[in-house]
């Protein structure tokens, strides 16, 4: 596997220092989100202390399968992912687009929402989930009619990239192309080895911070011992792709076998495109006032999975299991190509970790498209 | 803090009905008006678009606009009542208020069929989306060669403005012609699949572009036997139905393959969704 693991321009923090960070960050306006442990999983919520970050953690996934143990290094960053990316953060898994009030006389007055959006930094974000977000920002930012929260809050958003160096047993960026090394699309970058962490500024915004934070240049060993984890972290992944553009054969094979298969044992249950990290369906909904004179419209994620993302009157378009796993499979590897010009999946893994019968994407994508 | 700099694409004008028409027991016409008349001023359409309409406490539907986009003042919009939405629309009444949010998609290829043959093919009850070309091209009635309109039904009783197809029918070098899947002895035309008129009519494969509008099954079943008569993929347009939430390409429901029939359609050029168009289920 031939990526670009060089560290640049990187300056060194101090383990102990990591508080520093925070600090900054606060002192900057923003509220800062990390991993933490909680329900036996590691989630983004808003962290104060780096003490409560997750240290001496590590994760171990595999299909239906998510646990977390001790690790010997003491590190912070021990750990490939937790079912969150930052999504949720952006694309609210709920919320109000606008409500409407109607008077006496029968008249409606329409009030679109208004987002608050509080600047937030997000310390320890992968490099898939990156990916995942320029993918989330070309779906709700970048078209012809962006969406108003969405962007306000993508706006306020300090993004703080640690490359990753503990790939998952389902981890599969290296074929996908977008980790585990973060190359672009962070405010600040963090390697984390033994002793502390190389620290670089992908932005200006990063760049102040970066001023602001006790610390000093990097020796070359510790650039080189940075590059070196990240480089073995990639050759550690055990599974990918069979390939970055499957579109035409997916879509030459949506009669193959290999989709009834797989219907057998999917349970349709939508943890995939929950945890997925580009993922973008909604439906929306009205929530009248019970005394009758307002109502709110809100959306909610929705799922390909479910019989009533498809239902147009007379019946869902796709009736049966075999048909939602295709809508998916095709949609995410083939239907993203004529959207958005890459394939819609970023190789975290988190839908075979995440799915309670351990269905697994590149083991289906192969299935359906080896010869 | 800070709020965003952007227009809300999710938020709908409230309109006025202005008049209702009972079509049949199922079927209604509303020509709607935004009651803020800058609004109204400033909305522009094609045929083959539509609007979101939004009733109050309840959910919205996509529903294709009707009205002519140059010398109509009100906004027509032809409703079946199929569902929870529409049949609570159908509850309204003149001077009744409704969200309305538009237009979208792309509609029919109008600069495409100038000069041109047509024939348009559809299906089912009151076939929205056709009847707004039928009319543009009637207005408009010199910038097009011979029109031919195939109508079907599943039943005899389910044809709807027997008057308006009499009048197209009387304009010059323009053929009607109706098929009930079930006729009756009311019912003087052919009985069978719509597809049984291509027999009774002369196409011009290479001069002629077909509009089709109706249930998947009956426009796939009319896309072979176009095929067969010599159209190319190009010249046959397909109005399509999916599932829509939000009108703009966001929510995902609608996608057929990497269309998103919202924006990308719901008109298509048969070439453009030719692998997927025969597939059930996508």
């Amino acid at each position: 596997m031939d990526i670009d693991v060089s560290v640049r321009e990187s300056r060194f923090l101090p383990s102990a220092d990591l508080q520093n960070l925070l600090d900054v960050l606060t002192e900057a306006g923003y509220e800062c989100i990390g991993p933490r442990v909680r329900d036996g999983a590691i989630v983004y919520e808003p962290v104060t202390r780096a003490a409560e970050l997750p240290y001496g953690i590590t994760d171990s996934q595999g299909p239906g399968e998510y646990r977390l143990r001790a690790d010997a290094g003491g590190r912070c960053f021990a750990w490939a992912n937790g079912p969150q990316a930052l999504k949720p953060l952006l694309f609210a898994p709920q919320e109000s687009l606008w409500m409407v009030s109607r008077d006496a006389q029968g008249r409606l007055a329409f009030i679109p929402a208004q987002t608050l959006a509080r600047p937030i930094a997000v310390l320890g974000v992968r490099a898939c989930d990156l990916a995942a977000l320029r993918l989330q920002d070309a779906h709700f930012r970048d078209g012809p009619r962006p969406d108003p929260a969405y962007g306000a809050r993508r706006d306020a958003l300090f993004l703080i990239a640690v490359h990753c160096t503990h790939p998952a047993a389902t981890c599969f960026c290296v074929s996908t192309g977008d980790g585990p090394h973060a190359d672009s699309g962070y405010d600040l970058a963090l390697s984390e080895i033994d002793e502390g962490f190389l620290v670089e500024a992908g932005s200006v915004a990063g760049g102040v911070i970066l001023r602001r934070l006790p610390t000093v240049e990097a020796t070359t060993r510790q650039r080189e011992t940075a590059a070196g984890e990240i480089e073995a972290g990639a050759r550690a992944q055990q599974r990918a792709l069979p390939g970055t553009d499957l579109r035409d054969t997916l879509f030459e094979r949506l009669e193959h076998p290999r989709w009834e298969e797989v219907a057998q044992r999917c349970l349709s249950c939508t943890n995939c495109t929950s945890v997925c990290p580009t993922c973008f369906c909604y439906s929306e909904h009205d929530a009248p006032r019970l005394d009758g004179g307002e109502s709110a419209h809100y959306r909610q994620w929705d799922s390909c999975f479910t019989i009533g993302h498809s239902y147009i009157h007379g019946g869902a378009v796709r009736g049966g299991t075999r048909e939602r796993y295709r809508q998916w499979l095709t949609h995410k590897l083939g239907g993203w190509h004529d959207q958005y010009g890459r394939s819609g999946c970023v190789g975290c893994g988190r839908c075979i970790t995440w799915c309670p019968v351990g269905i697994d994407i590149t083991e289906e994508t192969r299935a359906i498209c080896a010869d | 803090m800070r709020t965003e700099p952007w227009s809300n694409p999710h938020l709908p004008q409230e309109a006025e009905i202005v008049e209702r028409i009972d079509e049949s027991d199922r079927v209604f016409t509303l020509k709607l008006r935004f009651t803020d008349s800058t609004q109204h001023d400033a909305y522009r359409f094609a045929p083959g678009q539509f609007n979101m309409l939004y009733l109050y406490g309840v959910g919205e539907v996509p529903i294709s606009i009707v009205s002519d986009p140059e010398h109509d003042e009100l906004l027509d919009h032809t409703i079946r009542r199929v569902g929870r939405v529409t049949d609570g629309i159908a509850a309204l009444k003149t001077g009744d208020r409704l969200g309305v949010r538009g237009p979208y998609g792309r509609g029919w290829p109008l600069r495409e069929l100038e000069g041109k043959d047509v024939l348009i093919v559809t299906g089912g009850l009151g076939c929205a989306p056709s009847v707004s070309v039928i009319q543009y091209m009637m207005r408009r009635r010199a910038r097009f060669g011979t029109v031919t309109i195939l109508q079907g039904v599943k039943h005899y009783h389910d044809l709807l403005w027997r008057a308006r197809y009499e009048e197209w029918a009387h304009t010059p070098r323009t053929r009607v012609m109706f098929s009930a899947d079930t006729g009756g002895p009311l019912w003087p035309w052919h009985v069978g699949p719509v597809t049984g008129l291509f027999e009774h009519i002369d196409l011009e494969p290479g001069s002629t572009l077909a509009l089709l509008c109706g249930p998947e099954g009956m426009m796939a079943a009319t896309v072979r036997a176009l095929r067969g008569l010599g159209l190319a993929d190009s010249a046959i347009w397909l109005s399509l139905e999916r599932s829509m939430h939000c009108a703009v390409g966001q929510c995902g429901h609608c996608q057929l393959g990497g269309k998103f029939v919202c924006k990308d359609g719901p008109v298509f050029a048969y070439s453009d969704i030719a692998p997927l168009f025969s597939e059930k289920g996508l």
